[in-house]
């Protein structure tokens, strides 16, 4: 079992090298910091520039998250303090349900629901003109995506709350809402940063969906209505193809290294945060 | 009775989810003294504390008839406000519970919730509190530490400030001991002793010798209903009804 775990974690570790290691003709060309910085994609011109992927996977997921971190709080909470158990049982598979649904099927959704709506109705209010296929329909998609995880972690954190400690609250004279708002989501914050870190993972790296919906055009967004393209969406797209052209692969396979980098350290800066909160109110 | 009673219960009953917790309870509960619950476990002593600051509402299938008034007021009255209920008690759980903040946030916890925001004013509740718990000396350096720091005993004292911090008339106790040390316990049955002249103070024990150190009146509940009731040495040495006997001598626990 030793073995095994061992092997598992090199796993990650064998990912990183190989992805450096195909990437690297990349870097004989252009050095690291231009790669980032450089806007300009054309490959069969030897350009290539990931700045617009970085902003697009990064607009998406943000996205995703600011709309669907509220309005999973406000569920959860709901479910576990003010539902009656019956409509709990309900409602709780149900949402798990939405986490089986194949990811192609939220991009078919996204491009028949929610692209009309952001290009007829949403995005007017805004901006003159939009196509629909926007990195804020992308995001959501995904907001959609990821509302289950987040809604039956963070029930399942809210329910591990005694009921005494909220006792204690009400029988000072609080009312229910302030005592969730200031005893019960306090408690429970370690454990919604927790979900709200394997949500944003998740994000990072859902392709098919987000592709779909997303417009792919290697421009950075300047606006939530412009159109975007993340770096799963840029190695899903055109891995396989074109790969006569010199560096291609090179330049995709750094794609994916980006990507591993981003999430590694997205996850590494989660649990430095997540210690910090749970050592100042260690549980008791 | 010699003292005017604070609470008053007429013909309390007491069903969840079907079955009859409490039975036709009646009892007035005197002012400004310490009356113990005591019975087995699963009598029913704490559901009746928990009626008297309607910490039931929240139980499911739960079913509440007859009146207990407090003040004068029937707090199961459908106008009844419960909030306003509630901060008339202070309730002290098994074990303590302090809420995830600081030492000196517990204690603001209640005042800040009915309004009071000045700082200075904030400042000498929470001294005036923990002075009177007797934590002042131990943790007047550390007030914005994370309370889940103190040890239990210190936590318990700070969850009796934190409920005295709301100025109420009556505390309440469930087992508040039963998680302590002999010596915090012991510090916690001072404060009763020593807080009764100010309050009125309801206990569920299963102690009987801690019934007897600290409380001027004792109630029996057995099955869901009370047995007896009565002022400590009496019902302890010469109770009227046999159950109560049995109870008292061990017989039954």
């Amino acid at each position: 079992m030793l073995i095994l775990s061992i092997a598992s974690v090199s796993f990650v570790f064998l990912i990183g090298i190989g992805l450096y290691w195909r990437a690297a003709p990349l870097f004989e060309e252009q050095t690291l910091l231009s790669l980032f910085s450089a806007s300009e994609w054309a490959p069969s011109k030897g350009q290539f520039g990931f700045y617009p992927f970085i902003m697009g996977t990064l607009w998406v997921t943000l996205i995703a998250i600011v709309v669907a971190l509220p309005l999973c709080l406000l569920t959860a909470i709901y479910l576990t303090e003010y539902a009656k158990p019956g409509v709990r049982s309900v409602i709780l598979p149900l949402v798990n349900i939405l986490a089986g649904i194949p990811p192609v099927i939220y991009g078919v959704w996204g491009i028949f629901f929610v692209v009309p709506i952001v290009r007829e109705y949403i995005a007017p209010q805004f901006t003159d003109y939009s196509s629909g296929y926007t990195v804020f329909t992308g995001g959501v998609v995904l907001a959609v995506m990821i509302f289950p995880i987040l809604v039956s972690i963070v029930s399942e954190v809210l329910r591990t709350i005694p009921k005494e400690l909220k006792d204690a609250s009400l029988s000072l004279g609080a009312t229910k809402w302030e005592t969730i708002k200031k005893v019960v989501l306090k408690r429970a914050l370690s454990g919604i940063v927790a979900a709200t870190v394997l949500a944003v993972s998740r994000a990072f790296g859902e392709t098919i969906a987000v592709l779909m919906v997303c417009g792919n055009v290697p421009i950075a967004p300047t606006s939530v209505f412009d159109g975007g393209y993340p770096l799963p969406a840029l190695i899903a797209n055109n891995f396989g193809e074109m790969m006569s052209i010199p560096l291609y692969d090179s330049a995709l396979m750094f794609a994916a290294l980006l990507l591993f980098v981003i999430i590694f350290l997205f996850n590494l800066v989660s649990r430095i945060v997540l210690h910090r909160v749970e050592s100042k109110y260690s549980a008791s | 009775m010699t003292q005017h009673p604070l609470i008053r219960v007429r013909d309390l009953n007491v069903h969840i989810g079907g079955h009859h917790i409490l039975k036709h309870i009646n009892i007035n509960i005197p002012d400004k003294s310490v009356t113990s619950i005591i019975g087995p476990s699963g009598c029913g002593k704490t559901t009746l504390l928990k009626t008297f600051n309607r910490l039931l509402d929240d139980t499911a299938e739960v079913r509440v008839t007859g009146s207990v008034l407090v003040d004068e007021e029937d707090i199961y009255a459908s106008g009844a406000e419960v909030t306003h209920i509630r901060k008339k008690m202070g309730l002290l759980s098994q074990r303590p519970y302090p809420l995830p903040m600081s030492i000196y946030d517990n204690v603001a916890y209640g005042p800040r919730i009915h309004g009071i925001r000045k700082k200075t004013d904030l400042d000498d509740i929470v001294e005036k509190q923990l002075k009177d718990t007797g934590l002042w000396e131990e943790v007047k350096d550390r007030l914005h530490t994370s309370a889940a720091k103190l040890s239990i005993g210190q936590q318990q004292r700070l969850c009796l400030a934190r409920g005295l911090a709301v100025e109420p008339e009556i505390i309440l106790g469930d087992e508040s001991t039963s998680a302590l040390d002999p010596i915090s316990t012991h510090k916690i049955e001072d404060l009763f002793v020593r807080l009764k002249e100010q309050y009125t103070i309801v206990l569920v024990t299963h102690i009987l010798r801690q019934a007897r150190r600290i409380s001027d009146y004792i109630v029996f509940v057995y099955m869901g209903e009370i047995v007896e009731f009565g002022p400590t040495e009496e019902l302890l040495l010469n109770p009227k009804e046999e159950l109560t006997k049995q109870y008292v001598k061990g017989f039954i626990s």
